[in-house]
């Protein structure tokens, strides 16, 4: 068994592996730069705007969610509030109607009663005016007939019936002429 | 220098995959030597582009599998690294530079993991030490530009500290920020990726080294290295995103320190 010694290290100073090859420095460079350029002419803006539109996107979304959820609900608020006033006015009508119409009726009533008390004591004054006007015209009526015929009785001889019952015929005539003319 | 000492009953020399080999070119354009690494890099810039400019471009608010995945991985540099470290108020103008950052070294690394690429970029030095001075002057300007010249004295003079051991401490911040910093930036990604580069490739040329011998035993022992290898490789996998992150997050710790300096 024979060992065998190998160096591995046949380097000169040209070759050491921290020398510095310009060519290879230039080709980095430029492939560097050139990377570069591209990711600052292309790549980070076009993920930045996509990441601002995404945010934007989600954020304006949620606040736009936001928004009609609060639209909604006070939406909703404002319907039941208009219902609720609605069906309060609703009952404040329907009672103010129903009082009204109470009222109306009452109103009517007294005033039916009213009228048919008033016709009735128009009617009763009128027939007592009326008999007291009869009463009066015929106390008078009776009263002067009664003298006339008495006088003309009086005034004439009773002997002769034939002339009496002129008179009272007379009379008579006298009378209807009288209520002729009293009517006329 | 590495030495490596192998049993070998019937002569054969093992010759493990040495970091020149490692370096060297592919073929040369008029004296312009092309080597593997450029052309994944390249690779990387084309497949990142393409994967985030189609991912980014559908823009739907209910994302599709691929948006999906675009979007994961840039709200992951994004918030993740960027607004958690940097604060919500400053890191905007900052995630273009991280995210290129995280996904360049990301690809870049992972192409060590693929298996016919296998080679992470950054086990070469040279762009490592790019990306780690592009970091350093950002920040030192970032620095400068949110504090003025004050900057400087805000970041390497610690409040509440006593007067009598500034001198002391002032050089230790001077070194630890403005010149091991940059240092320890690059030469982290670099040595990771390099390491496990070639803890694979040393691997996958022991495996072939040991299955060529005739023992049986010899061979048998290859199956030991794979399972090794295997096991390897995983950590491998999770050391290249983890180095990438690593890479990003003190990225954005710099950025952090020089934008509140005041607040330190």
């Amino acid at each position: 068994m024979k060992s065998l010694m190998i160096t591995a290290a046949e380097d000169t100073a040209s070759s050491s592996p921290l020398a510095v090859n310009w060519a290879e420095i230039l080709v980095v460079g430029v492939g560097f730069v050139i990377l570069m350029i591209i990711v600052v002419k292309f790549v980070v803006p076009m993920f930045e705007k996509t990441y601002a539109e995404r945010t934007e996107a989600i954020e304006g979304g949620i606040a736009r969610a936001e928004k009609a959820q609060a639209e909604a609900s006070a939406a909703l608020d404002e319907y039941k509030k208009q219902l609720t006033d609605a069906r309060a006015e609703a009952n404040r009508i329907r009672e103010e109607a129903r009082n009204e119409g109470a009222q109306i009726l009452a109103d009517l009533k007294d005033k039916a009663a009213a009228e048919s008390a008033r016709i009735t004591e128009q009617a009763q004054a009128a027939i007592a005016a009326e008999r007291q006007a009869a009463v009066v015209s015929l106390r008078s009526e009776v009263g002067s007939l009664a003298t006339t015929l008495a006088g003309r009785i009086v005034g004439e001889s009773l002997d002769d019936d034939a002339r009496a019952a002129r008179v009272v015929d007379r009379f008579l005539a006298d009378l209807e002429q009288q209520s002729e003319g009293a009517n006329r | 220098m590495i030495a490596l000492t192998l049993p070998a009953q019937d002569g054969g020399s093992f010759t493990p995959p040495s970091v020149s080999s490692h370096l060297t070119p592919f073929f040369s354009i008029g004296g312009f030597e092309v080597t593997k690494q450029m052309i994944l890099v390249a690779l990387s810039v084309v497949l990142i582009a393409w994967f985030f400019v189609a991912a980014a471009r559908k823009r739907q608010l209910v994302p599709g599998k691929l948006q999906f995945m675009g979007e994961m991985g840039y709200s992951f540099v994004r918030n993740s690294v960027a607004k958690d470290v940097i604060g919500a108020k400053d890191y905007r103008k900052f995630v273009p530079l991280l995210f290129t950052l995280f996904f360049f070294i990301l690809v870049n690394n992972l192409f060590g993991a693929i298996p016919v690429l296998q080679l992470p970029s950054f086990s070469h030095v040279s762009g490592a030490y790019l990306l780690a001075v592009i970091v350093y002057i950002t920040w030192i300007g970032v620095g400068l530009k949110a504090n003025g010249l004050r900057y400087f004295k805000l970041a390497v003079v610690p409040s509440g500290v006593p007067w009598y051991i500034l001198p002391l401490v002032v050089p230790i911040e001077i070194i630890s920020n403005f010149v091991v910093r940059p240092m320890t930036h690059s030469l982290r990604l670099f040595a990771t990726m390099l390491s496990g580069h070639l803890i694979v490739l040393i691997a996958g040329s022991g495996i072939e080294f040991l299955l060529a011998q005739e023992s049986i035993w010899l061979k048998g022992t290859s199956l030991l290295v794979l399972v090794g290898s295997i096991a390897m490789y995983m950590l491998e996998a999770l050391i290249m995103v983890l180095q990438a992150y690593v890479f990003v997050l003190l990225t954005a710790i710099y950025i952090e320190g020089a934008v509140h300096a005041d607040s330190h």
